[in-house]
């Protein structure tokens, strides 16, 4: 899809005084709107908030003008390393969009909700299954949430066998950002262990870092790194000996779907971000779901509420059931919504398309590596089998061209591919993580392979034109700098 | 294959090109002892047509009672072109906007609500959202002890007057860096500045302040928010949006006004759906603005000087600083302030107060029908918005039981979370509640009410 060239006006700028979209009113335009006289003077609003006063149309317009603006999986091929951006599939929202499901009131008898808890529930036991886990609560609204609940579980459990000293959770250099900052908003000290040349942790780093005061450990697997972590079993008997516990961070769930479980591998606690691996929409940043499940030593503590079955009859487990919850992460009970969304896909894939899904993302991140390496990329792990995602390290590029992993992700956009995510793992260099996912075709893939190589022979021929690109967008680079030191978070109407 | 498009050619041309037999030998590397054959717990597949047909039966399953609970989450009138517009895939199918040339739609958007929602709660900053409105309370609560100057106290002060979820959420989400919420009591259903008088010159963070309260009552916010400065502590407001059309915004509360204003955006275009999805907002001043949980989006310009949107002081955030980020949060409730954004949009400045308007006029009605009612009557005579407490005499559930069946969803039922006030229940008409629902639920509430009588 050709990109919008021009940019679209502030909403404010289309504002006029006594324009509205008057048929969304609930009284009539020009009949009375004074406060009532029973809400106190000192208590009113004295000047009207800044909304702008448009038509309808102009509403319209705008923001779909707007939407234009943006790359997304509808309209563009988008492999953001360790983000999952597979196609959402529209029945997914559009079944979730039901008027029973959208009328219901959070605090609405059970008796008014059975088939919305009935797709709870269900949900409930098929990702117990495919996670391997005992128990599963659904309530956190996104990743880091669900890494929240996790790590305050696993703080809990300590603190009821009366264990106080352990407050320490080990995490390796390439996690994500949210998992130190989990740990911090848990109240845990944060311990990183280095990570190997071939992508695995270093296991006698973390056998030196374990100990008395270890509450457990955060792992992605496979990794940040885009590899399997092989000595999982090895990793999992270390922290169990020393008393601590395995936090699984599901990011990359997708890769191993129907292949292997966290559960199996040891893992006592995990969370899924329904949002990659089950395909609900990113929305621009969310809303996600990070729903967690749990071994048996955790069951317990899962955050509340839960969806309990008893006879035919479905209901809310909250405090009473579960007295040693570590309590509720939201005002109802998480993204009910999103989740939907998420049983919605999980039914229409069944059984043997959740093995597909691992195999497929396998199969389509490893042709990619594949084919890139021929093409003169590096991989950062040339030796290892890609998971669900790689890295290339545009190191070489950016020493003999100049030109950095950034320049060739901004290049990218101007063949209309999104860009992979960069600069993430930090501890590879001009690292570009690649995450084609199992939705895409082959032929979208060796488009996007023509590109790397096009920019590549760019590169060397004639770098200033990937080291100056995006040129094809409505902007050109933007000036971060400027963004943070001359702050300009809000709209303000020209001075009269 | 559902969503693989994957030829068996293709499949073949992939392998040859990464050199591998078989997709298996992809896995090698996983231990063999670990990996599963079966997932004999997944039902089969099921095509559009049959999970069209489960997801109909299951939603018409719950049906649609007419609702009388607000209780933090309110049913209003949803302008077709918020959905329309908000489940374009541009929109829906984005990114978090870290690759800002491709996402100046999405940045432009949330730059508006900020703008937008600032105004709406009197403050000068937003971020572009949090989880909901109880995860805001307890984010504004962290931030605040943060952002204090004078005090490093962890304590924080919220009436029982703030909506039991929320101090809940806020409690375990914080509690284990050591902030302690300590519940100040409000038995004439208003937080007054006498309960208050016991923590006069102590070391306390910040005090929340509901508007309208959980109850649906007025606090005194001007004398509250004097007192709360004067003592040294920061002032979080927890406020309904919609109230805003008309109530004082908590920039404007007091001599100086709130420090932080925090609630949810789900009356702003967003369905009622079981609890979520919704979004939070937090608000401030420009002072506190390094303090800010979450995604921020500023103006900037490109390299030919042409204004642009990026996402800014992303130093606060976890991908960037890690174990001493403000806050934990990455994914946030963007679609849905896509919705909101839309909806104030539309509705404007006039629209929203008329809104505001309409749905405290609405529940005065359903509160004077319902204590005409034999056995009901009002808990508290004070000034309110858009919901009351009622109190029966006789138990509330089982008269919200007779209810649902006659298909009225009648009220939250505070008998667990307020044992001290008897029967309670809360009640809320919003905009969409015609006359004839309010009659209808007077006459269903009679007649439960006289059969109960009978019965007993």
């Amino acid at each position: 899809m050709a990109m919008l060239k021009h940019p679209e006006k502030i909403i404010f700028e289309y504002s006029r005084p006594k324009r509205g979209a008057y048929g969304q009113w609930p009284t009539e335009e020009g009949t009375p709107n004074a406060v009532a006289s029973d809400i106190p003077e000192n208590l009113r609003r004295r000047k009207a908030p800044l909304l702008p006063e448009v038509s309808e149309l102009e509403v319209v317009r705008h923001f779909t003008k707007l939407s234009q603006l943006n790359f997304s999986i509808d309209t563009h091929f988008y492999p953001l390393g360790s983000c999952t951006m597979k196609y959402n599939p529209k029945a997914c929202n559009q079944y979730a969009m039901l008027p029973g499901f959208l009328n219901r009131h959070p605090l609405a008898p059970e008796s008014t909700g059975q088939g919305f808890l009935a797709c709870m529930y269900e949900l409930q036991e098929m990702l117990k299954e495919v996670t391997g886990m005992q128990g599963v609560a659904l309530s956190p609204m996104a990743g880091a949430h669900g890494e929240f609940a996790g790590v305050a579980m696993i703080r809990a459990y300590h603190r009821a066998r009366g264990d106080l000293a352990r407050n320490e959770i080990i995490v390796p250099v390439a996690a994500h950002g949210t998992n130190p900052a989990t740990a911090t908003m848990c109240g845990c000290v944060v311990k990183e262990i280095p990570v190997n040349d071939d992508g695995d942790i270093d296991v006698e780093a973390l056998r030196a870092a374990v100990g008395p005061n270890t509450a457990g450990i955060m792992l992605t697997n496979p990794s940040t790194c885009g590899v399997f972590e092989r000595r999982i079993r090895e990793v999992a008997k270390i922290v169990h000996d020393a008393g601590g516990l395995l936090y699984y961070d599901g990011a990359n769930l997708n890769a191993i779907l129907g292949k292997v479980r966290p559960g199996d591998m040891g893992f006592d606690v995990i969370h899924m971000n329904l949002h990659k691996t089950f395909s609900t929409p990113h929305g621009g940043g969310g809303p996600g779901a990070g729903a967690v499940g749990v071994g048996a030593r955790l069951l317990p503590f899962m955050p509340i509420p839960v969806v309990g079955k008893e006879g035919d009859k479905y209901r809310w487990l909250a405090e009473k059931d579960l007295p040693q919850s570590i309590g509720r992460l939201s005002a109802f009970m998480g993204n009910a919504g999103v989740l939907l969304r998420a049983y919605i896909y999980m039914r229409m894939l069944g059984r043997e398309g959740m093995h597909r899904v691992g195999e497929f993302a396998t199969l389509n991140a490893n042709y990619l590596m594949a084919r890139l390496a021929r093409a003169g990329f590096d991989p950062a792990y040339p030796g290892r089998r890609a998971s669900h995602e790689f890295i290339i390290t545009a190191k070489r590029q950016a020493r003999d061209l100049g030109v950095s992993a950034m320049d060739i992700a901004k290049r990218l956009l101007d063949y209309g591919f999104h860009a992979p995510t960069t600069y993430f793992p930090l501890l590879v260099p001009e690292c570009l993580l690649i995450e084609p996912t199992e939705t895409e075709s082959k032929e979208a893939l060796d488009g996007f392979i023509d590109a790397m190589v096009a920019i590549l022979k760019e590169a060397e021929a004639q770098a200033d034109l990937v080291t100056s690109a995006p040129h094809t967008m409505t902007v050109r680079r933007l000036d971060d700098v400027r963004a943070a030191r001359q702050l300009d978070l809000t709209w303000k109407p020209a001075a009269a | 294959m559902p969503f693989i498009p994957h030829t068996p050619d293709d499949v073949a041309q992939m392998l040859e090109a990464i050199g591998a037999k078989k997709v298996e030998d992809l896995f090698d590397e996983i231990p063999k002892d670990l990996r599963i054959e079966s997932l004999a717990g997944i039902p089969d597949a099921l095509n559009e047509m049959q999970i069209g047909r489960l997801m109909s039966a299951r939603a018409a399953q719950d049906g649609t009672p007419l609702n009388f609970i607000g209780a933090g989450a309110y049913e209003h009138h949803i302008p077709s072109a918020v959905w329309a517009v908000t489940t374009r895939g541009e929109f829906y199918s984005a990114y978090t906007p870290y690759q800002a040339e491709a996402s100046q739609g999405t940045l432009q958007l949330i730059y508006e609500y900020q703008t937008m929602i600032s105004s709406l709660t009197g403050m000068e900053v937003s971020n572009a959202s949090m989880y909901d409105g109880g995860s805001a309370v307890a984010e504004a609560a962290l931030m605040a002890i943060r952002a204090h100057r004078k005090s490093r106290s962890q304590r924080v002060l919220v009436p029982t007057t703030l909506h039991p979820n929320y101090r809940r959420t806020a409690v375990a989400t914080t509690g284990g860096q050591g902030v302690r919420f300590e519940e100040v009591a409000c038995p004439k259903g208003v937080l007054s500045v006498a309960d208050l008088a016991k923590y006069q010159g102590e070391d306390i963070a910040a005090l929340v302040i509901q508007q309208p309260n959980f109850f649906g009552v007025l606090e005194d916010v001007d004398a509250l928010t004097d007192w709360a400065h004067a003592n040294n502590i920061m002032v979080i407001a927890s406020v309904n949006p919609t109230s805003l059309g008309i109530l004082k915004p908590p920039g404007e509360w007091g001599a100086k006004g709130a420090d932080i204003a925090c609630g949810d955006c789900q009356p702003l275009g967003v369905p009622l759906s079981s609890g979520g999805p919704y979004a939070g907002f937090l608000t401030t001043r420009m002072e506190f603005v390094r303090q800010m949980p979450g995604r921020i989006v500023g103006r900037t310009v490109d390299t030919n000087g042409k204004q642009g949107f990026a996402l800014t002081l992303q130093a606060r955030e976890q991908h960037i600083r890690r174990g001493k980020a403000t806050s934990n949060i990455c994914t946030n409730q963007g679609l849905l302030v896509t919705a909101a954004t839309i909806y104030l949009s539309l509705i404007g400045p006039e629209g929203l107060a008329r809104v505001a308007n309409e749905c405290h006029r609405n529940t005065q009605e359903l509160v004077g029908a319902l204590t005409r009612v034999k056995g009901v009557k009002l808990a508290f005579e004070k000034p309110r918005f858009h919901e009351a407490v009622l109190l029966l005499d006789r138990p509330v559930a089982p008269v919200l039981a007779e209810l649902a069946r006659r298909g009225i969803v009648g009220g939250f039922d505070l008998s667990n979370d307020y044992p001290e006030l008897g029967n309670a229940l809360l009640v809320c008409a919003t905009e969409t509640r015609t006359a004839a629902d309010i009659k209808a639920y007077a006459d269903a509430l009679a007649e439960t009410l006289k059969a109960a009588v009978r019965a007993a």
